[in-house]
């Protein structure tokens, strides 16, 4: 049946040792468990990235989304902090992987860590958990329909968006990737590249590309949600972290 | 896609956010992912007073076609308004921040 959790908003010390806040959610039995950071889109901490976060706790992880837009709002209603975040030219990559190094320090102090660490990401989200798999020791990393991975971005692009493909050689873990052939941001031909690239170098990921879904199609309050392409999409995910989460 | 391009102009006037009325400073407009509208991709603006905090914002999230139509509205008040009732400040257009 359904597992017993808790969800409640914590503080954890971030890049430069600041601190910022983090939507936490985990079983409540014993553990030990596995610990996944979800990492939230450009408009940042909505419903559907605090269901996602839920989600994961269901199912057996402490599942951790820091909110990556609290420096540029602190105390403001995350809507506010996405778009003040946005009026800020968005979030650097440093900063946002010194948040990543401290939301993995927070989920290590935790008794009931397996000391097992992944990361998941949706849109700008997924080229940020490449980022950080390929920047820091992780376990598993998820990168759904991230888009500037591959490529160089269009004119009048915040500077903080660059291309990472010339990271893809430090990609520290397994990585699933899953894709809608009919989004253009990533691209199939990106993805192509994306894949050819972590061939070359002996990597290991797994890339899934759904027919009749384009970007965003997790996003089950959207348009552009695609129920088929999500349950598997989810069915995926799991399977993967069962993998390499487990103690 | 997130597309990360942001516009952004000065402006004069007033709007009314949760807290009631305040002064703007700031529109931020974009075509990017809403925050509340169930579409993919909207067109975005967020009348700020950059002085007063995040929470002294009035946001709305248009689809394309409506951001074109609420353009061809603003258009025809202004050239319906008679010179007489132009307020002699605010006749500058916005300047981009």
């Amino acid at each position: 049946m359904y597992r017993s959790m808790t969800a409640e908003e914590i503080r954890f010390t971030g890049d430069a040792d600041d601190e910022l806040n983090a939507y936490f959610a985990r079983p409540t039995d014993a553990g030990p468990f596995g610990g996944v950071i979800v990492i939230h889109h450009m408009p940042g901490w909505d419903e559907q990235t605090m269901e996602i976060t839920r989600r994961f706790a269901d199912r057996g992880y402490l599942a951790l989304c820091p909110n990556l837009h609290h420096r540029d709002a602190p105390g403001a209603s995350p809507d506010d902090a996405a778009a003040a975040s946005r009026a800020a030219g968005g979030v650097p990559d440093d900063r946002f992987l010194g948040d990543m190094r401290g939301a993995i320090s927070y989920l290590q102090s935790l008794d009931e860590h397996n000391g097992k660490v992944g990361v998941i990401g949706f849109c700008s989200g997924g080229r940020q958990a490449f980022l950080a798999a390929c920047s820091i020791e992780l376990d598993a990393a998820v990168d759904c329909y991230g888009g500037f991975v591959v490529g160089d971005p269009p004119p009048g692009m915040p500077v903080n968006i660059r291309p990472l493909l010339h990271l893809a050689e430090n990609l520290s873990c397994p990585l699933l990737g899953l894709f809608g052939q009919d989004d253009q941001h990533p691209s199939p031909a990106e993805v192509d590249e994306l894949e050819a690239e972590l061939k070359r170098l002996g990597k290991q990921h797994e890339f899934h590309r759904f027919d009749g879904a384009g970007h965003g199609f997790f996003a089950a309050d959207r348009t552009m949600y695609r129920p088929e392409a999500a349950v598997e999409g989810w069915r995926l995910i799991f399977s993967f972290f069962g993998r390499y989460l487990a103690g | 896609m997130c597309s990360h391009l942001t516009e952004k102009a000065s402006v004069s006037g007033s709007g009314k956010g949760a807290g009631g009325w305040f002064r703007l400073s700031h529109a931020v407009t974009y075509f990017d992912h809403p925050y509340h509208s169930p579409y993919e991709h909207t067109l975005n603006i967020d009348f700020v007073n950059e002085t007063e905090g995040p929470g002294a914002r009035v946001a709305v999230e248009l689809t394309e076609e409506s951001a074109r139509a609420l353009v061809a509205c603003i258009e025809s008040a202004l050239g319906a308004a008679r010179p007489a009732m132009r307020d002699r400040a605010s006749v500058a257009p916005p300047e981009r921040a």
